[in-house]
């Protein structure tokens, strides 16, 4: 790739922007409560565009598009049957507790509201789980700036091997979040997630609108396009008859339920933006303000990847075509590529990856990057990968300020120095934002070294997090819940997600990390996906009824300790005096119709 | 908060706006057969550059609403 001295200039800008923000914010923080929660002080619209912003890491851009590219427009169920319900869920029930409770973090709620226990146990696979996506996201981004030879001239230039372009991509995105959390803390990390968003808007817009216009806009695109690519809904009564290999009751219960409850209501990482903000009411709005630019984000990161593979040969051979990324960029390879797709290739052989049937596999994450290489020309393109690289810096940050809290507050000061003074704290958690991000790099190498061990990483989290939301709905909405059933049933959620998964196989797979790994097979799945709900389904059905038959076998809590923290020992938030507008539940019924109506509209 | 996010956004889109308008004026125009014969850097360097100044606007005049 050629880039020219405007590109890095846009570039260089963004980079003293960012900085320059955590320099500027660093007179603000001086105590914990600065550093950790931002001096909850932070406006709602700013919370509500962090809150997307966090989630919207580079692996959302680029997987995302993959998926569009992929599945088709049935990838936005991930927006709207997933995140959006999720999202107006924890903003009107939800965060009046995160929020009211005084809680510093989620797993200071599960203290709280339970036991000592259940926050340990939340709080340490919490941690651990932010690191290693931090280090997941830096790995990606290195990757992806080798790939696509973005420092190639300059490091040939300045003779430097072109092996250290990885190691030094690594060292400066480090570099650059240390430089900013450590002085600015959450506060500048919201700042530069709220300007990553508008980035991301910047540098992808004018790709979908040109990608548009080449293919003829929406209509020309499906006519492009195998039927089933424009229709989120139509198929989805059996697996066998949609792209995605899920019938509508896994997808809306897995998907749309217990996954997406479980990410947007419980995950620290998200919620930790509302808890920022400046009173209740800008609290609970934050996620509904959220909801509104993520239902339009669909249009934002998957369209591209319909285009991408829409873009039929005769309109890929423009004289462009030679500046996209094809694996190893040799021309004979095209052919198994689709559109702008092009083929796996297999590192040993050189050969283009081919499945069991003989068909290439497709590398569908490039859809992104080469949409960008394909439409931008010198200038806007430094814009694009910008977005691009502010999307995975914001991703690790996102997981660092989510990591230094919880290790602070729910591990440091619980269980190794309870009692010290405030300024401690705050330094502790300056020194866990420089080990936090020492330990992403060790897992980023790792990544490079033993790709199962990570695959493997991400199944656990998965058998982690598949359970939460039951025990956060039970919490909340039932006062009987205890302690001990909390903790019993987030054990037995995650030991039924692993025992789920270890019995079933998605079809074509392999016995192993894939599934089946209990030696034998009870029920095959059409597609991963489909196996991935069902075992969130078992998972957090397990959880409901472990947590509930246990709290009825062990002592209740009083009820005095429960006010604030229980929906019916609590009192409502007054709303009277706001215009219609700001209140929660108004915008969340405004969401709920918008979103409904897309899901109608792409039927 | 002692900082108007706007300020940074708008500051930002202000100095890529003209950084790209810039551009886009002076850069051979055989580089557009790319993005389908459209100065996209002009245009969307524009835009970037009023979206910009518009943020300012709106930070400068929160904040003089603070300071009164």
């Amino acid at each position: 790739m050629n880039l020219t001295s405007i590109d890095w200039a846009i570039m260089f800008v963004y980079f003293v922007f960012v900085l320059g923000i955590g320099f500027v914010l660093k007179r603000k923080v001086k105590t914990s409560t600065d550093f950790f929660l931002a001096g909850r002080a932070i406006p709602a619209w700013v919370c509500g565009l962090a809150f997307i912003s966090a989630n919207l890491g580079a692996q959302e851009v680029i997987g995302m598009a993959a998926s569009g590219a992929k599945y088709g427009i049935a990838t936005s169920h991930f927006y709207w049957v997933g995140a959006i319900p999720a999202m107006v869920f924890v903003g009107i029930f939800m965060m009046p507790f995160y929020y009211g409770s005084r809680a510093r973090s989620v797993p200071e709620y599960l203290r709280l509201r339970f036991d000592e226990k259940t926050r340990g146990l939340n709080a340490i696979s919490f941690a651990v789980m932010t690191v290693f996506s931090s280090g997941i996201s830096m790995y990606a981004m290195a990757r992806l700036i080798q790939i696509l030879h973005i420092l190639d001239v300059p490091f040939r230039r300045m003779n430097i091997p072109q092996q250290w372009i990885f190691h030094f991509s690594i060292g400066f995105s480090a570099l650059i979040v240390l430089g900013y959390i450590l002085f600015g803390g959450l506060t500048s990390a919201i700042y530069n997630e709220v300007l990553q968003f508008f980035l991301i808007v910047a540098g992808f817009l004018p790709l979908v609108w040109l990608g548009l216009r080449n293919v003829g806009g929406w209509h020309g695109l499906v006519e492009k396009l195998p039927s089933s690519y424009s229709h989120s809904w139509v198929g989805m009564g059996s697996p066998q008859t949609n792209p995605l290999g899920v019938e509508w009751f896994g997808l809306v219960m897995g998907l749309g339920f217990v996954l997406s409850f479980g990410y947007w209501c419980t995950d620290f990482l998200v919620v930790q933006r509302a808890m920022a903000a400046d009173s209740m009411s800008a609290a609970r709005r934050t996620p509904l303000i959220a909801a509104i630019p993520k239902m339009l984000f669909p249009f934002l990161v998957i369209l591209p990847g319909l285009i991408a593979v829409g873009l039929s040969t005769d309109l890929v051979s423009t004289p462009s075509t030679s500046t996209t990324v094809s694996g190893t960029a040799s021309s004979q390879h095209k052919a198994y590529g689709k559109g702008l797709i092009p083929a796996k290739i297999d590192e040993a052989t050189g050969q283009p990856l081919l499945d069991a049937n003989g068909k290439a596999v497709l590398d569908y994450d490039l859809a992104i990057p080469n949409m960008l290489l394909h439409y931008f020309p010198t200038g806007i393109l430094g814009l694009g990968l910008t977005a691009l690289l502010a999307s995975f810096m914001s991703g690790m940050a996102g997981n660092v300020t989510a990591f230094n809290t919880v290790w602070t507050y729910d591990i440091y000061q619980s269980y190794i120095r309870p009692k010290a003074s405030d300024e401690h704290y705050l330094w502790m958690g300056r020194v866990a934002t420089v080990f936090g991000i020492a330990l992403s790099i060790i897992a980023a190498y790792a990544a490079t070294r033993f790709n199962n061990i990570m695959d493997m990483l991400q199944l656990v989290f998965a058998f982690v997090n598949a359970p939460l939301f039951a025990t956060f709905l039970l919490g909340m909405f039932w006062k009987r819940a205890t302690g001990h059933g909390a903790f019993v049933g987030l054990i037995s959620g995650t030991t039924a997600a692993a025992v789920h998964h270890g019995l079933t196989l998605p079809a074509g797979a392999a016995p192993g990390i894939k599934g089946a790994w209990l030696g034998h097979i009870l029920h095959a799945y059409p597609s991963e996906m489909a196996q991935n709900f069902w075992t969130a389904i078992w998972a957090w059905t397990t959880c409901f009824l472990v947590t509930i038959l246990v709290s009825l076998l062990t002592r209740a809590r009083d009820e005095k300790e429960l006010v604030g923290l229980v929906y019916s020992m609590t009192e409502r938030p007054n709303e009277e005096h706001l215009p219609w507008y700001k209140r929660p539940a108004a915008l969340g019924v405004a969401v709920i119709v918008l979103t409904l109506m897309l899901n109608l509209i792409f039927w | 908060m002692g900082l108007d996010i706007r300020l940074p956004i708008g500051g930002l889109f202000t100095i890529i706006g003209i950084l790209l308008v810039g551009y886009g004026l002076m850069a051979d125009k055989a580089i557009y057969q790319k993005s389908l014969g459209i100065n996209v850097n002009l245009w969307w360097g524009l835009v970037m550059l009023a979206f910009g100044l518009i943020m300012i606007a709106f930070g400068q005049r929160a904040d003089r609403r603070l300071k009164r």
